[in-house]
């Protein structure tokens, strides 16, 4: 475990981070996992982290190492996509009992492996530790490596159990057991110049396809994207990028700042979501690219790209404007990058009445204090009670958030719309903008809201009282 | 009479089997002011929350002791106390419901004896009823959990009210009814309307059809709004006879029994025209009444749409992936229409009744196993994670069981008693029908060879 816990330790003190930086050298100590409240506690643990953000490689068997809990109670339920294999939805686990709990279940792990190269000769296995195995001391990286000289084939140890920590660190711990196993184990066929890694995205809905045409077009070719319709080999040979884009700012800093110090791969933050963010994205990929050796004319193609692309969008988008206007939008994500979606609503012509900054850094609340200038509700916390009197009061029109609130904005009778992994809509690029505008707009305007809200016949009042009030 | 074999895989493909601790979380969210708490990590309550939600459409109330590596070391008395005080204070429930995990039982921790400090350090909790029952993850599965937790409210509720020097007289209208997990909130709601029908008052524990049905209340509470309420858990033991639906149940109703001397009667399904049948005969002979002219109506109507259904049933195969009692029900079901089981994949449980199954071999096992069975059958039934395989396979797929995510109205599907039958046979009928063989110029070509072999029907 000390292996382990040194991980967790170095993964807290991530120099690429802003937050971390910003601290003092007793408080970096301390680490960032906030303790959590029992009993009013929510969100997923450290697997659950990890499995988010490895999943999608869609040629890798995904084996965990544990009861049927881990494995059982959630797989198949995320909504990254694949263009080609599918192994990756096929949910694989150990399923261990109570003698495995007794007397270990490092051979049950070893004969899984094993029966899944036997049935599915997959190119790797990733295996997933969890809370039990861990307690009871199953040494995962000896079995991988084991199973690895035994089969020749990758068995990569993915050691972030639930209860090390939150989702946000099994990210972090999932992108360390990429560099250390996985990244630079391999050479690409051939390189090019316009080679990149896009890291932190995981292609829900499909939403790396959104943005793929417009870097295919500028002739510039994802080397690997980490890990969103990804293929191990390409994770394998993805050290080989000229420069790199980190999209899920508090996902992957470690994997993307670790390529530029092992194999001086510039990397940038941006983001595809919203119009302006996007254009920026494009802008420093060539930038980077340029820089290291990248033919120049890649600037100004780049920049024709995106003037045709951004009037194409605003043109689109500005025939929501009427139908937006005065419309006002409570926002609760996960606090990835609120500002950019505020900032890309705010293009459509909608307010926002308020954005969570729970999991935001400082840097990303004055960038959204900046964007709605005086005006910025902010929200760290949002208890579902005081979100639902919000609602239920009109304070806002629609509801943007993650599945977990969903049900407190619809009984509301409040219109909703998904924007976290469990989203059916792709929200990416240029086109995703348009595409969230189009779902906004259904929503809002979708008839059943007006019939909703009337009361039935013999009721007279919208609201009706409380059945606790004697009704 | 079925082979009961349990699949020797050591790893497990496509699970079938959820855990016992989030079995026993759907049972306590059928309890009315109810907060569930899993005693464990907190991706251990995620994972069963998301899985709910996406299930029922709703927000669920599920909460953790949020334990961590050093918590579990050390031993959850500490977690486990901050977490009653903080849903006391946050959510003022009327009960509180914990379920162990695999991570806190590994380690070994003794709520039972925790809970007694916990209160004796916090007399301000005071009768607040909280009840606890163990559910280690590696042990059994979802169907045993659900059935461990009624049992646990049974033992906590209904002895501890008896334990008061409170009267109990019996109440010859009142049947307790102890519903097993393979239920849904429509079939509750059917079978209060049966059991009310006949003048009797039915007392369901757990109720999911009050809380979990999918309505829109007037206030927003962070603990289960509707189903059984501590005070109908109390009076449980007035009831003039329990009325389990299960085989799973039998254990609760048992310690029912033990406690408070009500009788048990067991009903292992109530799908199918017999099943139905024995149903009504108890429930007439129980109020003494004649079954209501209403249900005779519902007879005709299911024996007529068997009549009308049974060509399109007879000589299917199909595979089934269930938990027992589901499987038990949809099985005898499809078997008393003519079609057969070909291939039956359930989850481990304490149940003697799966060797009674007809059907040739049943395994304990998971999707991998009961995709290999389906190849060649005419319909793949389990819940929804079978979508890969019926796609791979390409045959029909009905959706039946928890999860279903990827369909509305999970909650509202009825499959028992006469109605609920009738509308399970035009459910699955039509998707006999739909995918019917359509003969072709090519179906009925000779043998090229000689010495043709025996004739044989085309199928």
């Amino acid at each position: 475990m000390s292996t382990l816990n040194d991980k967790v330790t170095a993964v807290f003190d991530e120099p690429g981070c802003a937050t971390n930086q910003a601290k003092g050298t007793k408080e970096r100590k301390k680490g960032c996992t906030k303790q959590l409240a029992p009993g009013a506690a929510a969100g997923g643990c450290a697997f659950d982290g990890a499995k988010i953000a490895l999943q999608p490689i869609t040629d890798v068997a995904h084996l965990v190492h544990g009861p049927i809990a881990c494995e059982g109670n959630s797989w198949d339920n995320r909504g990254a996509k694949s263009s080609g294999p599918l192994l990756y939805r096929t949910g694989f686990t150990t399923d261990i009992n109570e003698t495995d709990v007794v007397y270990g279940g490092e051979k049950r792990l070893f004969k899984a492996i094993r029966e899944i190269i036997e049935k599915y000769d997959p190119p790797a296995i990733f295996v997933y530790q969890t809370c039990v195995t861990a307690l009871i001391g199953d040494d995962l990286e000896a079995v991988c490596k084991a199973a690895a000289a035994k089969f020749g084939k990758p068995v990569v140890p993915i050691n972030a159990p639930g209860f090390v920590g939150s989702k946000n660190l099994g990210n972090k711990l999932a992108g360390e057991a990429l560099l250390d196993h996985v990244i630079g184990t391999e050479e690409p066929e051939y390189t090019t110049p316009c080679d990149i890694n896009i890291i932190g995205e995981y292609n829900l809905s499909g939403e790396l396809w959104q943005v793929k045409p417009l870097l295919d077009e500028l002739g510039i070719r994802i080397l690997s994207c980490i890990s969103g319709d990804a293929r191990y080999h390409e994770v394998a040979r993805s050290h080989r990028a000229r420069a790199a884009m980190m999209v899920c700012s508090k996902a992957m800093i470690n994997v993307a700042r670790k390529m530029e110090e092992r194999w001086g791969i510039p990397y940038f933050e941006g983001s595809f979501y919203g119009i302006s963010d996007t254009s920026d994205s494009l802008r420093e990929l060539s930038r980077l690219l340029v820089a290291r050796g990248a033919p120049e004319d890649l600037v100004a193609r780049t920049e024709a790209l995106i003037e045709r692309e951004e009037a194409r969008a605003r043109e689109a988008i500005a025939s929501f404007e009427p139908r937006f206007a005065g419309r006002r939008v409570l926002l609760i994500t996960g606090g990835v990058k609120s500002w950019s979606v505020v900032s890309a609503l705010q293009e459509a012509g909608l307010e926002i009445a308020g954005t969570s900054v729970k999991k935001s850094t400082n840097e990303d609340k004055e960038r959204i204090k900046e964007i709605m200038g005086g005006d910025a509700h902010m929200i760290d916390e949002l208890p579902p009670r005081e979100m639902y009197r919000m609602l239920r009061e009109a304070r806002a029109d629609i509801m943007l958030s993650g599945g977990r609130s969903q049900f407190v904005a619809l009984k509301a009778k409040m219109p909703w719309l998904d924007i976290n992994q469990e989203r059916h809509h792709a929200y990416a690029g240029y086109v995703g903008m348009v595409e969230l505008c189009a779902e906004i707009d259904r929503a809002l305007h979708n008839p059943i809201w007006a019939q909703l809200r009337k009361p039935a016949p013999w009721e007279e009042t919208t609201t009706a009282p409380a059945l606790a009030k004697g009704a | 009479m079925a082979n009961v074999v349990t699949s020797r895989k050591a790893c497990t493909v496509n699970p079938l089997k959820m855990s016992q601790p989030i079995g026993a979380a759907l049972a306590f969210l059928g309890l009315d002011g109810c907060m569930p708490v899993l005693h464990g990590a907190q991706g251990c309550t995620s994972f069963g929350l998301v899985l709910f939600v996406r299930h029922f459409r709703e927000t669920i109330p599920l909460q953790t002791t949020a334990m961590n590596e050093v918590t579990t070391i050390l031993g959850g008395m500490e977690n486990l106390e901050q977490a009653i005080l903080n849903i006391v204070k946050r959510a003022n429930p009327k009960i509180i419901c914990i379920a162990s995990t695999g991570l806190t039982e590994t380690k070994g921790d003794d709520v039972k004896g925790f809970l007694k400090l916990i209160r004796a350090r916090h007399p301000e909790l005071g009768d607040l009823p909280i009840v606890y029952v163990s559910t280690p993850d590696f042990l059994d599965s979802f169907q045993e959990g659900w059935a461990k937790a009624v049992t646990a409210v049974i033992d906590a509720v209904v002895i501890g009210s008896h334990n008061a020097p409170v009267a109990h007289l019996e109440n010859p209208q009142m049947i307790n009814v102890l519903p097993g997990c393979h239920l849904t909130p429509a079939d509750l709601e059917e079978l209060r309307e049966i059991i009310q029908d006949f003048g009797l008052h039915p007392n369901f524990l757990p109720d999911l059809s009050g809380s979990l049905d999918g309505h829109v209340p007037e206030t927003f509470l962070p603990t289960t709004l509707g189903g059984t309420t501590v005070e109908a858990i109390e009076a449980m033991g007035s009831a003039r006879v329990t009325l389990a639906i299960g085989e799973q149940m039998r254990g609760a109703a048992m310690a029912l029994e033990m406690a408070a001397g009500v009788p048990y009667v067991l009903a292992d399904r109530l799908t199918g025209l017999e099943a139905s049948d024995r149903l009504h005969g108890l429930l007439a002979e129980w109020s003494g009444r004649p079954v209501p002219a209403k249900y005779r109506r519902q007879r005709s109507q299911l024996v007529d749409a068997m009549l009308d259904g049974h060509f399109f049933f007879g000589g299917k195969r199909v595979a089934i992936g269930a938990e027992p009692d589901l499987l038990w029900a949809i099985g005898n079901f499809l078997t008393e229409m003519g079609a057969e089981i070909a291939c039956a994949v359930t989850t481990p449980a304490h149940s003697t009744l799966l060797e009674q199954l007809p059907t040739e071999t049943v395994t304990i096992g998971d999707l991998e196993d009961l995709e290999r069975g389906a190849d060649g059958c005419d319909l793949l039934i389990t819940h929804s994670h079978g979508r890969q395989a019926a796609e791979r396979l390409g045959i029909p797929f009905v959706r039946m069981g928890l999860p279903m995510f990827d369909r509305l109205g999970a909650a509202q599907k009825l499959s028992i008693g006469y109605r609920g039958t009738r509308d399970l046979i035009f459910e699955i009928g039509n998707v006999f029908i739909a995918n019917q063989h359509d003969n072709h110029p090519d179906t009925w070509t000779l043998p090229r060879h000689e010495a043709a072999p025996p004739l044989e029907a085309h199928r």
